[in-house]
């Protein structure tokens, strides 16, 4: 097992070629984030390989791949949610802003209000929808009434949640049904204001209005936020994304422009797995 | 093939495969068996005791008359009579203690030559030396005796019965309340000088110590004004007197006051019974216990135990839990970690006594002895905090619990999933905040089900406290009503040990053992009132976690 993976991870060069060659824009935007040559190990088995790409401001960037291919690995490493994990090791730079978020003084809580996070399972608290969404605000020690109404009203709207719930926010978010438990999760993450926004698989659980829903606020979100989806839905790569990266086995096989990666595809094995040959 | 196989399975007995199901269910039957059998039989003989039966006038061969009720009935082992049948005997209560120096007598059937009912037969119980059997002889109301037919004196003394109880009550209340107020005073006046003298004496402290004199002096002043009323009180109460009259012609004068209850279970309905027995369990409950704890009620034990217990879980919640926390969350898992957490589980297996043994040394002596030497010095040689106490018998049995709770918490913490912790830490929070926001909430059902364990084990204990602090008699309640109200230096009374007292320790083994019934179920009642009470609780929590309206 170990032994293929060395081989198939072998041309790491090529895996870097599509960020610093890619002619289709990448670069006109500001960059928010720049992963380069990042390794993670889960103790001995490495989850993720020389992986380096540049994440642009105000875009929203999709990792793609199969089940088990380090996506999740890879975005958790993003707001260093990894250093929950026992026996795990980051390897390589990622800069957020120009400031190393692996550097030994960072401050891992500060660095978490400035990249938020929403989860493949949707997670609200046993608690109100209000206190979901003030949780933030009140862990950063912010209890003044009218600044927690304001920013709870300001978040939900963004979360386009806001008319639906707005008649019953002292209520329990376990009411909720999927798909609005997790656009409370998104409110509860854009409700500290975020630079960029984690999105592990959010629409994976949900039926496809939901999904239509999510999708179209990412969309919205996007003016404010920097934003990194994971998605294993091709087709929701493509509806959402402006830039993509292919994951496979840890390796990022490629990256660049949505457009580009799916219809004419680099490298062989990108394309057998967007016309669905593997995966 | 395949077919010829799945007949031959098919035509198999039912029961060939099921033998594991039958196993199982059988074993399962035998232990809810046992479970009920040992329940219906304190519940059997605990809710009978206080049923009044009838009254038997044995009158025996060689002449001997006794009063009594039949108690319990067996045969008389390798004796026959004529027929060959075993010969039996009836174990009566004849009561009248202080004139026959016997509470209970063994008949042979066989010597019995007449058998009745008195219908005018009284079962009087008394404040002092148990039950009488016998017939009201003469009645002095107010120093006037009272002339009439044996049913109106009967009446009368009925009648005569609530005022006298009054009077008694009121005595009792002026004793305890005001001379225990005026002791109260006179000990801290005392205790003040005594602190003054410890300290050496300055002009202005000879002063305050004249003031506190004085001070002791007025006191004793009007305690010997209190003394006299009482005493004047207690001669107007001994006008009322009654002369009791046993069936061997003996005689009994005692005041009206110092009966409890008086019945004629022969002439009662079968309404007057169920009066009886209300007001026998009335007592039993709410009341005090009398007779070396014998007859009476439990009041202060359910006092006792409901305290000690609320107190053990107080202490026992937070050590526990805390513990639990550093263990799971913080502690870095390794071989150090495992073996603490054995040692912990294996706490469970110390024999109770060595709790109590160290209880007593560590929180008693050690603690307590300190408290006593910073704080009450000049109590000294008596002990404050440092002897038995309710505080110390709970901390004990809170030491004693403990792992019960760390085991459930721990698994509690396990249980709470992921993503609410990631949730909560992709927010911003930091590890702290995470813990005592989303996984302490998440985690309170599994801790209240680790409490309920913890405080059931912790009410049936007895051993340890019987070191720590529980007394057969306590002669204060750990809360009254003088400051600071509640007093958890003092001893205090246990339903357990009441068990194991009167079970054990009382002077009549038969005349105690159905108190020993009904205080087991008195225990396991408030046991199973506490646990439902915290699963209430955690019913609710629950509910909240699962988005339900609570
Ligand atoms: N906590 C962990 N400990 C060890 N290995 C892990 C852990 N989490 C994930 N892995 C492994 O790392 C690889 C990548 O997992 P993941 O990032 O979850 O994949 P994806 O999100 O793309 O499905 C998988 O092979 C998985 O088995
Ligand atoms: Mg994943």
């Amino acid at each position: 097992m170990e032994r293929t993976t060395m081989a198939v991870s072998k041309p790491t060069v090529g895996a870097r070629r599509p960020a610093e060659t890619s002619p289709h824009g990448a670069l006109a935007r500001q960059t928010a984030i720049t992963i380069d040559r990042v390794g993670v190990w889960y103790g001995a088995a490495q989850a993720i390989k020389q992986v380096s790409m540049r994440i642009a401001e105000h875009e929203v960037t999709a990792l793609i791949g199969p089940s088990g291919c380090g996506k999740s690995t890879l975005i958790r490493c993003l707001n260093r949610l990894n250093d929950l994990v026992e026996g795990l090791r980051v390897e390589g730079r990622i800069v957020l802003y120009g400031q190393d978020i692996y550097a030994p003084l960072l401050d891992v809580i500060a660095l978490r209000k400035r990249v938020g996070m929403v989860f493949q399972k949707s997670n609200p608290f046993p608690k109100s929808i209000y206190e979901n969404v003030a949780y933030g605000l009140r862990v950063d020690g912010e209890n003044r009434r009218a600044v927690l109404d304001a920013v709870v009203e300001e978040s939900l709207r963004a979360a386009a949640l806001w008319e639906e719930v707005k008649d019953r926010l002292p209520s329990s978010a376990l009411r909720l049904s999927g798909g609005q438990q997790q656009r409370l999760c998104i409110a509860r993450a854009i409700a500290i204001q975020p630079e960029v926004l984690l999105l592990d698989e959010p629409c994976s659980a949900l039926d496809p209005i939901a999904t239509g829903k999510i999708e179209e606020l990412l969309y919205a979100l996007k003016e404010k936020y920097t934003i990194v989806i994971v998605t294993h839905n091709m087709q929701q790569a493509a509806r959402v994304s402006d830039h993509t990266g292919f994951l496979l086995m840890g390796e990022l096989v490629e990256f660049g422009a949505t457009e580009k990666l799916f219809t004419t595809p680099s490298d062989p094995r990108t394309e057998a797995y967007i016309t669905g040959r593997f995966g | 093939m395949a077919a010829l196989a799945r007949k031959r399975s098919a035509s198999q007995p039912a029961w060939q495969g099921q033998w594991p199901i039958w196993l199982s269910g059988i074993w399962f039957a035998v232990a809810v068996l046992m479970i009920v059998g040992l329940l219906g039989l304190i519940l059997a003989s605990g809710l009978k005791t206080f049923w009044p039966t009838p009254l038997w006038r044995v009158t025996l061969k060689e002449g001997a008359t006794y009063l009594g009720q039949a108690h319990r009935e067996e045969v008389i082992p390798h004796q026959f009579d004529a027929a060959g049948a075993p010969k039996r005997r009836t174990l009566y209560r004849v009561g009248n203690k202080d004139l026959s120096g016997a509470d209970f007598v063994w008949v042979d059937d066989d010597a019995v030559t007449a058998r009745t009912r008195p219908a005018e037969a009284m079962a009087v119980e008394r404040l002092e030396w148990g039950l009488f059997y016998g017939f009201v002889q003469q009645l002095q109301i107010d120093g006037q005796v009272v002339v009439g037919t044996p049913e109106v004196l009967w009446q009368t003394l009925r009648h005569e019965m609530p005022p006298a109880q009054r009077r008694l009550r009121a005595m009792r209340r002026i004793e305890k309340r005001v001379i225990g107020d005026i002791n109260a005073q006179m000990e801290k006046a005392r205790l003040a000088i005594r602190r003054l003298e410890l300290e050496g004496l300055t002009v202005a402290e000879t002063r305050v110590r004249t003031r506190h004199e004085a001070a002791i002096q007025a006191l004793q002043e009007r305690y010997a004004k209190i003394a006299e009323e009482i005493e004047q009180r207690r001669q107007q109460d001994q006008a009322f007197r009654v002369v009791l009259a046993s069936v061997g012609e003996r005689t009994k004068e005692l005041p009206i006051s110092s009966l409890v209850r008086v019945h004629r279970p022969n002439r009662l309905s079968w309404l007057g019974k169920a009066g009886v027995y209300a007001d026998r369990l009335r007592e039993f409950v709410f009341g005090q216990p009398r007779e070396a704890n014998s007859e009476g009620g439990v009041a202060p034990a359910i006092f006792g135990t409901v305290l000690m217990t609320l107190l053990m879980s107080l202490a026992v919640v937070p050590l526990g839990v805390l513990a639990a926390l550093y263990l799971h969350e913080y502690a870095k898992q390794g071989f150090l970690v495992s073996v603490v957490r054995i040692a912990v589980n294996n706490l469970a297996g110390v024999p109770s006594t060595v709790f109590g043994v160290f209880g007593l040394g560590f929180f008693c002596y050690l603690i307590g002895g300190t408290i006593d030497l910073w704080f009450f010095p000049e109590r000294l040689p008596t002990p404050t905090f440092g002897g038995g106490a309710i505080l110390w018998a709970s901390l004990t049995l809170a030491l004693l619990t403990v792992p019960v709770v760390i085991v459930a918490t721990e698994e509690a913490l396990a249980a709470v999933p992921r993503g609410a912790r990631e949730g909560s830490l992709a927010c911003g929070a930091t590890k702290f905040q995470t813990i005592w926001n989303v996984v302490l909430p998440a985690a309170v059902p599994g801790i209240l089900t680790g409490t309920i364990l913890a405080m059931a084990r912790g009410a049936g204990e007895v051993a340890p406290l019987m070191i720590t602090g529980v007394v057969k008699l306590a002669p204060e309640l750990p809360l009254d009503h003088l400051a600071p109200f509640i007093h958890l230096e003092r001893k205090f009374m246990h339903l357990g040990f009441h068990i194991y007292d009167v079970g054990f320790q009382a002077p009549s083994v038969e005349a105690s053992k159905a108190m020993v019934y009904m205080t087991t179920i008195l225990l396991l009642a408030i046991i199973i009132c506490l646990n439902l009470g915290a699963m209430r609780i955690r019913g609710r929590l629950r509910a909240q976690f699962r988005g339900a309206e609570v």
